[in-house]
This record gives C-alpha cells, structure tokens and sequence, in this order.
C-alpha cells in the first residue's frame, strides 16, 4: 500500500511515476505488453514510454498505425486470451473511434459471455484541456466511461497515485479506463519505491479542513488546493477531496466528509450537464441530506466546445475564484 | 517570358484558361504563392517560439507544390477539405493571411473568430470546408460534399486532402468504399489528394502498413490512381488538371497519390526526430519544390535570380504585414465564448 511504499519515497515527476508503474508490472509479468501510436521508436509523444522500445523490444512494445478502432480492439482480443495490454491513447479524444470496442467489447463481453472470459486490459493517456487544443483535442471524458457498467475509470492527480493506480490497472482483471492529467507530466512528487499499489474506490483527503467540502478529480484537485489557500485568508477552513477513481466511487469519504462540514462544491473540467458533479451532488442528497446547511453547488466548464483562443479558454474552464467563491457562496460569505 | 512581363500578381484561384503546358508567367505567378506559403509558416515557427501561436501548429513547409498544383485545378464552387495542415490551403484559396495569422494569434478578426486555431481553418466562401483534427475524421465528409454537389446538380467537385496516415483509419476505408459505390452512379465528383510525406508523426509508412504501395488501397475501393511527383510542381499541375476535368465529367472519384516530405518536424513544438536520419532530411531538401522551381525558371529564361529575390522579399514583407496585424489585433470578446454553439437562436444551454 502507499503508506508502506512512502516509508521510503523519492520525488518524481508525474511522467516519470507513470512509466516507473508500467516497468514494474513488465518486469513482473510477460504478459504486459504496450501498445499504441509513437510508443516505441519516437519515444511516446508525451515521453511516457521513452527508452522502453529499447528495453523490451517490439514485441513488447508495439507501435501501431493510425488505427485505434482496430489496435484497440485487437488488444480486447489479447486480453481475452490472458494477455495484459496496455493501450496508450496518444490523447482521449482520438478514443471516440476506439469507443465502440471499449464499450460494446471490452465493457460488456464478460457479461453477455456469462462469465466465460475477462478483459484484463489498461487504456491509458491524457485526458482534459488548458493547452489551446480547442475543440477536437479538448474533452474530459470521465462521465462517459464512467457511465458503462464493466468499465473501472481512474484519474489520478499526484505523481504517487499515478504510479500505483498504474500497477492496480494493470493487475486487475476488467478493462480499467486510465485517465491522465495531461497538464500534470512535468509536475513532480513523492513516489513511494517498489510496489506502492494504490487501491481503486479509495477517495484521498488531499487537504484536510472543517467548514467546507472541495470534491475534485484530476487536475482539478490543484485548482481546489489553490482555492482552499484563498479562502484560509477568509478564515474558511477548507477540506479537498481527491475522488481518484470515477467507477468504483467512494461515496463515504464524502459522506464523511461532508457530516463534517455541512458544505459541499463538486468541481469539474467537464461540461456541467450529466457529469460527475452532478453524481456528487446526487449521492450527497441522497446520504448525507440532514447534515447540508446549504444546496451543493457543481463548478465546471462553459456548455461550449473547447475554443482555441487563450482568453476565451480561460473563460470557459474552471477558475480558482470561482471554486473559492462557490465555497463562499455555500456558506453564505461575500463572495469576491 | 521576360520577368517584365510578368508584373501582376499571382491569383490562384484564377486558374489557367485550360492550358496544357504551363507558361513561364504563370509559373513565376505560382512561385510566388510558394514563397509567400513558406514565408508565412517560417513566421509561424517564429511566432509559435514566441509564445504568440499555441496549441498545435503544423507547418506545410516541403509540401507546397501539392496543394499550389492541385488547387491550379480549383474552379468556383468547387470544394476543398483538409486536415489540420492547413494553413497553405486556406491561403492559396485566396484568404487573407492577416486573417489566417490573426486566427493563430488567437485574436478577434482571425479567419474562425479565434475559436479555431490552427488545425481549424474555414474560408467557405473561398471553398475552403475546414481542417481538421482528428486523423481521417474530415475524409467521409469531403465524399459527402461530392455527393450533394452530384446531387445539387452543380458540376463542381471537391478536393479532399489526406495524408499517408490517414489512410489505415478505418474513416478512410468507410468513406472510400462509399466514394467508389457512388461514383458507379457518377453521384462521386471527388479528388482524393493522398499527401504522401512519408511519415504519420514518427511512423513512416513501411511501419505503418504492409502495403507500402498505398494507391492500391484505392483500387479496393474501385477507385482509379496515379501517382505524381510532388516536389515537381508542373508534374503536379499536370495530373491535377486532367483529374480534376476526369472527376468532373465522369461524376467519379479518382485518387492521385503525391509523393512529397516535410522537411520540417511534425508539429512546431517537436524537437526530437529520432525516427529519421538528418542525411534524409538533407537528401529531400536537395529536391525542395521551391528550389526546383527557381532552378527552372532560370534555366527556361522565365525569370532571372534578381525577379526571384524580388518575389521572396515581397513574400517576407506580406508575412511581416500581417504579423503585425495579428499582433495588433484585439483578442476576441469573451462574449464569443457563447456563440455559434447551435445554428439558429443560439441558444447557449448553461450559465455564463
Ligand atoms: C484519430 C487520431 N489519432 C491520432 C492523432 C494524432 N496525430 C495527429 S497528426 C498524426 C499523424 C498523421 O499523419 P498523416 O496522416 O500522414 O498526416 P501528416 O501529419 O503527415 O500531414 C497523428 C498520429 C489524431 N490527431 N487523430
Ligand atoms: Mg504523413
């Protein structure tokens, strides 16, 4: 566990915490395989797999044409004859061609198979905005995946989590959607050594605090520490919770939390409509209803598709002022 | 050809009267909208190191006489479709480049408002339906148009442009088994322009597909193919002209295959290029459209060294221009934000 992992942990960063997981699920396991476009001889695109064309050869890592209906499907394929690929989206938003084998495949076949086989498979890649992309390169893609029963949907936000989610990903036996915080690569962080496997449907209380509750996931996380500083200046003690994982969800951490706080602000990347915000707001009515002293308020990005210009990018993602001014606003305060 | 006579300024999108050997006049016509291409994306490299340009910027440098050639071919009403190396096709469609780098710029007056960026250029009065992100995305929508414009009873067509990669995308294959399928009917007026640079980012296409021969992807679709030098901006001219008239008369898709290399990274911001050798790039550069031209418009007597450099300062000067409009410019009202999300009311369904 990352407790044991931490006893003797070195800083790295996102990026390299990454690839540590993967390397140590190789070494493990011959069935771990990479594949994925520019993985191997360019090195990966975002440098996650750099060096390990080099070290496991192309048949370990595999670099695939322009084709992720195709690569993911056949990697579904492996995975059900007990290999255990991991599938590099070069960005989530190439994923919508290969969405109909995660979905109609990989998410379902052990069901409609009675049980028959397993799908022991990682899609893992950037996932958000903030770099310009506009609007084919610009999505957070968490609600959808995390809509499909069959699928587990992770996103984690440290360089620690990043690593022992990877190898919970990748020795569990279901199709494991690895959501990446793109914008995060270069960030750097304590990793624990060895095998720090991070347990999935375990929420992190990434900043503790009495009178409000920030639920985040991702990058978002950062965005809600920031805001939780401004807000100390108020004299608001605010409490961060880092979700980790979408699908499984760990509603009591915000139950506990929030029986605590009486407060809530869900925030998220993502368009406002049916998003995990608003599953957060849902369970908290549902569970922890006579402990809110105010109605939980969702903080996301504006119902438009990703625009390219840096002003209006700006605009339409999450700001610190508002997840502070939401909080604010919960607790009845001036907002600023 | 006296380089006197040869004063006017190039407008490609008046294409030639039908000629089949191409006049040294309107060959220095087209160097200048080479050079002015190039001028432009050297500006782009600058202003992407700048940090004016973000996002991804894909530069068309080494490629040129592709689309200079293919859009000779270009007559009103015709449509062309792109991906996201797309700034010389809006360009040489006739847009204006203080627009196009003001949309780099992520300013107000850029070609789509700012919201687009680089990969998103549109001139749709110019013809110019789009570039596009996602690989292969764009190729099923440019057979559309060819479809409507059979359907609209209009004799235009449509150039659609993809690349060596694009090809092994299953789009690609849906899309040209619908091409070929109506073309049987001539309800197909399209030009598929297969830019063959011979790399998908840092996978080149014998790591990419055992079929290194790529037209013969075509013919599984029952779509006729040639295949054109792309460095050879007349060889390029040529077959452009009588593929297009083909297209054009039979109703029926066709498929040139143009081989060519971009001497530059994929992307601005890629500096490794471990999947090539610099003796490659070395070796390519030797055969630069530009440089080929400028040879033989000297060697033919068309225009002398002196009317070239003229031509290239000229080009600078223009880019420099519209720089410093871009630069210039406002950034686009925040309110921009909201709009052009549905056609219509435009209605925006959320808070501001
Ligand atoms: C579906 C999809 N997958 C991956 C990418 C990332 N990507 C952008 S350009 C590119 C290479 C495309 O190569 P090619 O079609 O040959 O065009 P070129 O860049 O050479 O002009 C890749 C893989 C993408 N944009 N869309
Ligand atoms: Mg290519």
């Amino acid at each position: 566990m990352a407790e044991n992992g931490k006893a003797n942990a070195e800083t790295k960063t996102y990026r390299e915490a990454l690839r540590e997981g993967m390397v140590h699920e190789m070494e493990n396991d011959e069935s771990v395989v990479l594949m994925g476009e520019d993985i191997g001889v360019y090195g990966g695109t975002h440098l996650i797999t750099d060096g390990l064309y080099d070290q496991y050869g192309p048949k370990r890592v595999m670099d695939t044409p322009i084709s992720e209906g195709g690569f993911t499907g056949a990697a579904i394929g492996m995975a059900m004859l007990g290999m255990r690929p991991v599938v590099e989206m070069m960005t989530w938003n190439f994923s919508f061609l290969a969405s109909d084998q995660i979905i109609q495949n990989a998410a379902k076949v052990r069901y409609f198979s009675g049980g028959q086989v397993k799908v022991p498979l990682v899609i893992r890649g950037p996932n958000g905005g903030g770099v310009q992309l506009s609007a084919q390169h610009t999505h957070s893609l968490e609600n959808m995946y995390g809509h499909f029963p069959g699928l587990k949907v992770v996103s984690p936000v440290t360089p620690n989590d990043a690593k022992g989610m990877m190898i919970t990903a990748i020795r569990d036996d279901n199709p494991v959607i690895f959501l990446e915080a793109g914008a995060l690569y270069g960030t750097k962080g304590e990793v624990g050594e060895g095998d720090n496997a991070v347990e999935f449907g375990k929420a992190r209380i990434a900043r503790e605090g009495t009178d409000v509750t920030l639920i985040a996931y991702g990058r978002q996380v950062n965005l809600c520490l920031r805001a939780a500083d401004a807000l100390e200046e108020d004299g608001v003690k605010a409490e961060v919770i880092d979700l980790r994982s979408i699908r499984p969800f760990d509603e009591d951490a915000l139950v506990e939390s929030v029986k605590k706080t009486h407060r809530a602000v869900a925030v998220q990347e993502q368009w406002r409509w049916f998003g995990v915000a608003s599953e957060v707001a849902a369970i908290i009515q549902d569970r922890a209803f006579d402990y809110l002293d105010a109605p939980v308020i969702r903080v996301s990005g504006a119902e438009v598709p990703a625009p390219y210009a840096r002003n209006l990018e700006i605009e339409a993602f999450p700001s610190e002022k508002q997840v502070a001014n939401a909080a604010r606003r919960v607790m009845y305060m001036e907002e600023k | 050809m006296s380089a006197a006579e040869n004063e006017k300024n190039g407008d490609v999108q008046s294409a030639s009267e039908g000629a089949v050997a191409t006049s040294g006049d309107r060959l220095v016509d087209l160097y200048r909208e080479m050079v002015l291409v190039r001028a432009f994306e050297d500006a782009c490299q600058r202003g992407f190191r700048q940090g004016k340009i973000g996002g991804y910027l894909h530069l068309y440098t080494g490629q040129e006489a592709v689309a200079t050639g293919f859009l000779e071919a270009f007559r009103e009403g015709d449509r062309v479709i792109t991906a996201y190396r797309d700034h010389a096709h809006a360009l040489l469609l006739g847009a204006d480049p203080n627009e196009v780098m003001a949309e780099l710029y992520g300013r107000g007056p850029g070609l789509v408002k700012g919201k687009g960026g680089s990969m998103h250029l549109f001139d749709v009065e110019n013809g110019l339906m789009g570039g596009y992100g996602i690989v292969g995305g764009h190729i099923p929508l440019g057979v559309g148009f060819a479809y409507a414009q059979r359907y609209q009873e209009t004799d235009h067509i449509t150039q659609l442009y993809l690349g060596d990669g694009a090809i092994n995308n299953g789009a690609f294959h849906e899309a040209a088994n619908l091409a070929g399928l109506w073309g049987n009917d001539g309800m197909c007026p399209c030009l598929f322009i297969l830019e063959n640079n011979q790399y998908g980012m840092g996978t080149s296409v014998e790591r990419a597909t055992a079929q290194t021969d790529l037209t013969v992807k075509f013919d599984a679709h029952g779509i006729e193919h040639e295949k054109v030098d792309g460095m050879d901006l007349e060889a390029v001219i040529e077959v452009a002209e009588r593929a297009a008239e083909h297209v054009r008369e039979t109703g029926k898709p066709y498929a040139v295959e143009a081989m060519t290399y971009r001497t530059v990274p994929h992307g601005a911001a890629d500096f490794f290029e471990k999947y090539r050798t610099k003796e490659e790039i070395e070796k390519w550069r030797e055969r630069d459209p530009i440089g080929l031209l400028e040879k033989k418009l000297i060697e033919s007597g068309a225009a002398e060294e002196e009317k070239l450099d003229e031509i290239k300062d000229e080009a600078k000067e223009r880019t420099n221009e519209a720089v410093k409009f871009a630069d210039e410019a406002e950034q686009p009202p925040i309110e921009e934000l909201y709009t052009d999300v549905y056609a219509g009311e435009d209605e925006y369904m959320g808070e501001k």
